[in-house]
């Protein structure tokens, strides 16, 4: 394992410029990655600001006693998709109407008697905040007998949802995208690793060197390399970050990765440096060999 | 030790590079493989190192069957050899000490018995002195040295050379050839290609010549029917 680290640190102060180069570009790989994974952490963020709202209204039977009610909405509290019931009387309902509706309030002001029907506001709980799940619940709760009328607003809900696929999808095709030209940047850089280092490649070959012993220092390089181009992706969004946050009263609200995320990018950068590596030396080892026998004969 | 049967080498344009040579080496020989650039020496050694495999006929080294080694067999078979070059092979930014030591960490040697067998094998070659020299601050008998003794320090029974003095003056030429013949009075087996006819007629050891990839001389045969006939 010393050997091992010794060898793969020695290539980066063998040819520094190189080493810099390879970490450069798989930065700005990574760094195109982590971009688009901010803007779609920010993008899913603002959504849940928009799922919050999904709730289930079931719009209650005047004169229901409100014990009944009471009864049914601990039953409803306890469905797996629902994470809140709240009971909101007639009264409350025309409150609220005057406190949110400004232009009416003179109209509700000389109502003689109440228009508004009690309800039950459901929220659901993260994760079910989709139509499929809306609509389940809204079956439900039409089965209580004093229910007069479920409401959960499907249209947008739907709109939601299909929003949220197209960023999934979206998300997942453009990281993808991304991460396979990094995977091919970091397999290219250590190519040229390989080229640079034939004649060592040769020679280690000459004096019994396993092919692992050979690949192990050119994969803890590419993982190294990952590594170090991770860091400075997570730096270059940082910044990227910073420079939004600060110029915009829009981006106010803008959230940066949590540490767990940051770990993933890095563990992300390793891997792609492993497997560029591993793509590139398993490819590449034989022919740089046989190339520096073919030049020696 | 070595044993070569019928052995044939295509190139993939369709020349023939060997042509049906055999040859067997006897444990403690010394033998010179002569004649002129491609007559087929270095495809030959390169056989016996594995490098390149026969396109037909047989190849045993140390009892191995070399034509059907694969992998990490053929890394353990060059554990067992040494094998030096005409342009030395060393590795230019370690020292020498540190090109030895390389040939030894390759095979996976305990680390702390690395420096005394380094410091050993240098002192064979009677280069202890400049165990911390880079290549480029020693001449190249020195640089052969080096190469020399980085095939010897994992104790093999085979030496093979291929043109080991062919960049190397008249000096250094001696040295590196009185090298070679101590390692072989040693035990080891040194089969060295090399064209140069001044060394080989200096000592009795025996001369295979290869002309157009096959074998067109063998003294061991001529001595052979020598004794015979007398």
């Amino acid at each position: 394992m010393k050997l091992l680290t010794r060898e793969a640190l020695l290539s980066f102060r063998r040819a520094p410029l190189l080493s810099l180069l390879s970490i450069t570009t798989i930065a700005f790989s990574l760094f195109t990655v982590g971009l688009f994974g901010l803007v779609a952490l920010n993008l899913r963020q603002a959504l849940r600001g928009v799922e919050e709202r999904v709730e289930v209204v079931a719009f209650v039977l005047r004169g229901t006693p409100p014990e009944s009610v009471t009864l049914a909405s601990q039953d409803i509290a306890a469905f797996p998709e629902v994470l809140d019931v709240e009971y909101v009387t007639e009264q409350a309902a025309l409150a609220r109407a005057q406190r949110e509706l400004v232009e009416f309030r003179d109209a509700y002001r000389d109502l003689q008697t109440n228009p508004l029907p009690p309800s039950l506001e459901i929220r659901l709980k993260e994760g079910f905040r989709t139509a499929a799940h809306a609509q389940a619940v809204a079956e439900r709760v039409r089965g209580f007998t004093f229910v007069e009328d479920v409401r959960y607003g499907r249209d947008w809900v739907q709109r939601l949802d299909r929003l949220r696929n197209v960023a999934g999808v979206l998300g997942f095709v453009i990281g993808g995208v991304f991460a396979a030209v990094a995977m091919v940047i970091i397999g290219v850089t250590i190519r040229l690793t390989l080229l640079q280092r034939a004649r060592e490649i040769h020679i280690m070959r000459l004096v019994g060197a396993t092919n692992w012993f050979i690949r192990g220092p050119f994969l803890l390089e590419g993982a190294l390399k990952g590594l170090l181009g991770g860091v400075m992706a997570l730096g270059l969004c940082w910044a990227g970050y910073a420079a939004f946050r600060g110029n915009s009263e829009l981006f106010t609200d803008l959230v940066f990765f949590a540490p767990h995320q940051m770990l993933v990018i890095l563990v992300f950068g390793v891997l792609l440096g492993l497997g560029g590596s591993l793509v590139s030396v398993g490819r590449h080892l034989q022919n740089v060999g046989g190339r520096m026998e073919r030049r020696s004969a | 030790m070595i044993r070569v049967s019928h052995v044939f080498k295509a190139f993939p344009t369709g020349a023939l590079a060997l042509k049906d040579v055999t040859f067997h080496v006897a444990r403690g020989e010394f033998v010179f493989l002569t004649g002129h650039s491609g007559a087929g020496k270095s495809t030959l050694l390169k056989l016996l190192y594995a490098e390149q495999r026969p396109t037909q006929g047989e190849v045993r080294v140390s009892g191995n069957v070399v034509n059907t080694l694969k992998g990490d067999a053929v890394a353990r078979l060059r554990r067992r050899l040494g094998i030096v070059f005409q342009d030395f092979r060393l590795l230019e930014d370690r020292t020498a000490a540190e090109n030895v030591a390389f040939a030894l960490e390759v095979t996976g040697a305990r680390s702390d018995t690395i420096p005394a067998r380094v410091t050993r094998v240098l002192t064979q070659v009677g280069l202890s002195a400049k165990a911390r020299a880079y290549p480029r601050e020693l001449s190249g008998g020195e640089q052969q040295r080096v190469a020399i003794a980085r095939a010897l320090v994992n104790d093999p029974a085979i030496l093979l050379a291929d043109e080991p003095t062919g960049n190397l003056d008249e000096r250094a030429t001696r040295g590196v050839f009185q090298l070679l013949r101590d390692i072989n009075a040693a035990g080891t087996v040194v089969v060295m290609a090399t064209h140069d006819l001044d060394l080989v007629r200096q000592t009795t050891y025996r001369t295979v010549e290869m002309r157009e990839g096959a074998v067109v001389y063998d003294s061991a045969e001529d001595d052979a029917q020598g004794a015979e006939a007398r």
